[in-house]
């Protein structure tokens, strides 16, 4: 079957299989950043951002998408970059893997939070399971980067 | 300094957040075959028969893999150095399967659904056996889960397969009898410790091809392309030269990528059908048939005078290695060997144990390797034995605990698998990691504990630890570093980035050397056609050892440079400064741009290509220290547990980066405070894994997080590259024993079994409470 997205501002049309999840038609189709960690809705890694806001696309089927607008880091990288600014300085980057998925769900909560608070923060957030950095540094860059206005 | 030590950001983080490919499944032909494995449904069992006739004539399936298929020739997967210290006592497939999840077989097809369909078109006929599924009773159990002739040890270390037993080791010096008679008060205790799974973001993966030169190219998230090189060619009898193996980006390894997992069958298909092939393990094969850490029964025996001084040590430890004995002997040499030394003034010790073999998930590397495990029983007994004394946990440990210059009987016992190396400590600030640790907690506030008057109560635990810095006399590490024209460097190294950062701290470390900005080194790692060798990315080595590389490639470079531009100059090379991107003659206005002697060496005069190459290997192994304390808020009546901060004061020398060594420490405190609280591997009473996703699994998320508080003491240790010794374990090993005794100081109740959850700790306390009635 054919499902229209809009994805990362571009209109395209893809032909999948009904059964097909929405993280492999994006990895079939050279969208590299969003990763496959666990397939089953548990760990973050494939977060994309449907209509702006975050979803795990493991577990959307691509036909439920038509119409959609889907946005992944290839898409932001203006303001990933920002993000960047203080992830970087925190130290915050390990292993990466889930960094792409981060990023997402952080520039998300930016628009749709409004007076975020630590625990507001942290509940957003607790879908993205990260092994490496033990969250402190993370959070940290979280913080800042919603502090800043500019 | 104007790199080392200072907040540098990763060379690679930016890149990766924006997406940009990077990681091994990123990096496959678009065409690959996939591989898919058939798994054991038994813990034990022998293939009967194998039909694979429906499945072949499936439109789509390539081939279907069997034991038939493949030489028969044990090996390790372990990933170690060689003669690899594990027993060789895998088939890359074989006729028996010894866990739920064991490869039976391997299906080739066009896509991955059709190697699933083809997965369910084939009949396999088992001869189940009776498993082995309790660690205790596997010596000597009726049941032998290696019974095949084949199978050998590379140098003696303890192997009995007849017996189940993969490993035994024992050591001791002193006089063990004399001391505990010598001793005022003995405490005998016994721990047990859970396999805990590393959770890596990245599943396993790998893909390969072959280039126009008819050789293997394999990609893989290893934390061992060079052992992995080795392992391919002498299991699948594929010559060498014949093999490449590059290691992109790895999503996080923590052990679990040390040993190789699919490489074998990928290789081999691509080997054989001339395609790219790939194969990329689900979170369940993750789980089920990966690697966990080795679970452990830890028989501890202390004596001490009533002054306080510690005089015996007597441990026994039995490990289970699951099916496969990968790590078995060194991982369990290691419960002692990096944790014994931590209490080097008693009179006596002795260490001894087995490691055996169950149907259970193999055990292999993972983060602490040994050592957190130790750490749990020694540390938790060390607090049992002061309360027995009426000593102060503290002032017991300042007195028994070593200090800078001095030195360890077990160091010179004990290496990996093998004697180990005797060694001083040269820089050794357990003192003042204590001491500060004692004020970030507030310890005289809350030690042992505060009642909030609201059913908690608030207390505090702490725990000492020790690691090292790779594997004396047996871990090398090389770096080349060449010179461009417009003056900017390559650096290659063998060395293993997984996430820790080291491409990072390795360029920094040749920026300082050649005293140019970190941009004009460019660093590229881990490709054994195009960088020198490297063991790879465990044993904490690579800021140590691989540091160290980089360092003397740097200085080498540097002469080379000197005697370049002397030669240009026309002056004698003494007389050359050399100052990064300028070299200037001693008193003289005379200087030459590192862009002109490049440009000029590479198009102009006397053209020719400057590159070093530089090599290290310890010959000792500066142990990083380090004091971690946790504080917590305890619910009397349910146990629960709420972790409120935990405070690591960390002696690694000098930190290269502070951000990613304190990353570094902080992960690792969270996957310890994972294990010594929640985290659990748990199976089924037939053998089946029942936490094989992460909803039955639990690792920290951020919202466990407690506040994390991290410094490092100053500590410049001369052996190492600017005064660094390695931190990528340290971090892990104190969290069970610091948080055993912050329960035991809240609630007088001693949970001796890992995970310390609420319902041990209300059992515990309920039989205590029937005691004292």
């Amino acid at each position: 079957m054919k499902v229209k997205l809009l994805l990362n501002g571009r209109e395209r049309i893809f032909s999948v299989h009904a059964n097909e999840y929405l993280l492999d038609t994006l990895r079939n189709h050279n969208i590299l950043s969003v990763k496959k960690g666990c397939d089953a809705s548990t760990c973050g890694v494939c977060t994309v951002l449907k209509d702006g806001k975050p979803i795990l696309s493991c577990s959307m089927l691509t036909a439920r998408c038509e119409g959609a607008n889907i946005t992944t880091v290839e898409g932001l990288q203006d303001e990933v970059n920002k993000f960047y600014e203080y992830f970087g300085q925190e130290g915050a980057d390990q292993c990466g893997f889930c960094n792409p998925a981060t990023a997402l769900t952080v520039i998300a909560m930016k628009k749709h939070l409004k007076d975020p608070n630590p625990e507001s923060i942290l509940s957003y957030m607790v879908g993205n399971l990260c092994r490496c950095s033990g969250y402190v540094a993370q959070n940290k860059a979280i913080k800042k980067y919603l502090e800043d206005k500019s | 300094m104007k790199t080392i030590n200072k907040e540098i950001r990763s060379v690679d983080g930016r890149g990766i957040m924006l997406g940009r490919p990077a990681f091994t499944d990123d990096l496959a032909d678009p065409s690959s075959l996939v591989v898919k494995v058939l798994r054991s449904p038994h813990a034990f069992a022998k293939i009967k028969r194998i039909n694979k006739s429906k499945a072949l004539k499936l439109p789509g399936v390539e081939m279907v893999l069997t034991h038939q298929d493949f030489p028969r020739k044990p090996f390790t997967r372990a990933g170690q150095g060689y003669p690899e210290p594990s027993p060789h006592d895998k088939f890359v497939l074989d006729e028996y399967v010894r866990y739920v999840g064991d490869e039976v077989l391997a299906v080739v097809a066009a896509d991955e659904a059709t190697a699933i369909a083809a997965m369910e078109h084939i009949d396999v006929e088992y001869e189940v056996l009776e498993p082995v599924l309790n660690y205790q009773q596997a010596m000597d159990h009726s049941s032998v889960v290696h019974p095949e002739e084949e199978i050998h040890e590379m140098f003696p270390i303890g192997f009995e397969p007849k017996r189940n037993i993969a490993a035994a080791y024992g050591m001791d010096f002193g006089d063990l009898d004399k001391a505990f008679e010598a001793s005022d008060v003995i405490v005998e205790e016994t721990y047990t410790t859970q396999a805990q799974a590393h959770v890596m973001m990245e599943p396993h993966s790998v893909n390969a091809r072959l280039d126009i030169q008819n050789r293997l190219v394999i990609y893989s998230s290893t934390q061992t392309p060079f052992h992995v090189r080795r392992i391919i060619s002498q299991a699948l009898d594929i010559p060498m030269h014949k093999i490449r193996v590059i290691k992109p980006r790895v999503g996080g390894g923590f052990g679990g990528k040390q040993a190789i997992h699919g490489e074998l069958l990928v290789a081999w298909v691509t080997y054989k059908t001339g395609k790219p092939a790939k194969l990329t393990y689900t979170r369940k094969e993750v789980f089920e048939s990966s690697y966990t850490r080795h679970p452990m029964t830890l028989k501890i025996k202390l004596g001490a005078d009533n002054e306080g001084n510690l005089k015996a040590i007597d441990w026994y430890v039995l490990s289970n290695t699951g099916a496969y004995g990968e790590h078995a002997l060194t991982v369990f040499m290691v419960a002692g060997s990096k944790v014994l030394p931590l209490y080097n003034k008693v009179d006596a010790a002795r260490f001894h144990g087995h490691v055996v073999y169950t149907n259970h998930t193999p055990a292999g590397a993972y983060r602490g390797y040994g050592a957190i495990q130790g750490n749990f029983a020694l540390e938790s007994t060390v607090d049992t034995l002061c309360q027995k004394l009426n000593i102060d946990p503290i002032t017991f440990r300042l007195k028994n605990m070593i200090l800078e210059g001095e030195t360890s009987p077990v160091f010179e016992i004990m290496g990996e698998g093998t004697e180990g190396t005797a060694m001083n400590m040269e820089t050794c600030k357990l003192d003042y990691c204590l001491e500060r640790g004692l004020e970030l907690i507030g310890w005289k506030d809350k030690y042992p504990r505060v009642d909030l008057g609201n059913g908690k109560v608030k207390s505090v635990g702490m725990a000492l630890a020790m690691q090292g810095s790779g594997i004396p006399y047996i871990d090398m590490g090389a770096a080349t570093i060449k010179l461009n024209d417009d003056g900017f460097y390559n650096l290659t190294v063998g060395a293993t980035d997984i996430g820790q950062g080291s491409d990072t701290i390795l360029a920094q470390i040749a920026a300082e050397t050649l005293d140019v900005d970190i941009e004009r080194v460019v660093i590229y790692s881990s490709d054994t056609d195009l960088t020198p060798f490297d063991v790879g990315a465990y044993a904490s080595s690579t800021t140590f050892v691989s540091g160290n590389a980089v360092y003397r490639a740097a200085l080498n470079m540097k002469d080379l440079i000197v005697k370049e531009a002397a030669n240009i100059l026309d002056v004698e090379p003494e007389q050359i400064v050399f100052g990064g991107e300028i070299i200037h003659v001693k008193n003289s206005d005379t200087k030459l741009s590192m862009k002109d002697l490049s440009n000029r060496i590479t198009y102009n005069e006397d053209q020719k290509q400057l590159t070093a190459t530089s090599s290290y290997y310890g010959t000792k192994s500066p142990p990083p220290f380090m004091a971690g304390f946790v504080e917590i808020d305890i619910d009397k009546e349910t146990g629960e547990i709420e972790i409120v901060d935990y405070v690591s004061v960390v002696d690694c020398g000098v930190t290269i980066n502070p951000k990613l060594a304190q990353g570094q420490v902080e992960g690792g405190i969270v996957q310890g405070l994972g294990m010594a609280h929640f985290e659990v591997v748990k199976y089924s009473e037939k053998g089946q894994l029942i936490t094989n996703d992460l909803l039955k699994y639990k690792i920290p998320t951020s919202k466990d997080i407690p506040k994390l508080t991290t410094e490092f003491a100053k500590s410049h240790e001369a052996s190492g590259p600017y005064g660094a010794k390695s931190v990528g374990e340290i971090g892990i090993d104190t969290p069970p024993a610091a948080l055993a005794n912050a329960v035991y100081n809240a609630l007088g109740v001693r949970i001796k079994d890992l995970p310390i959850t609420p319902e041990k700790i209300v059992m515990a306390m309920q039989y205590k409470n029937t005691k004292e009635i």
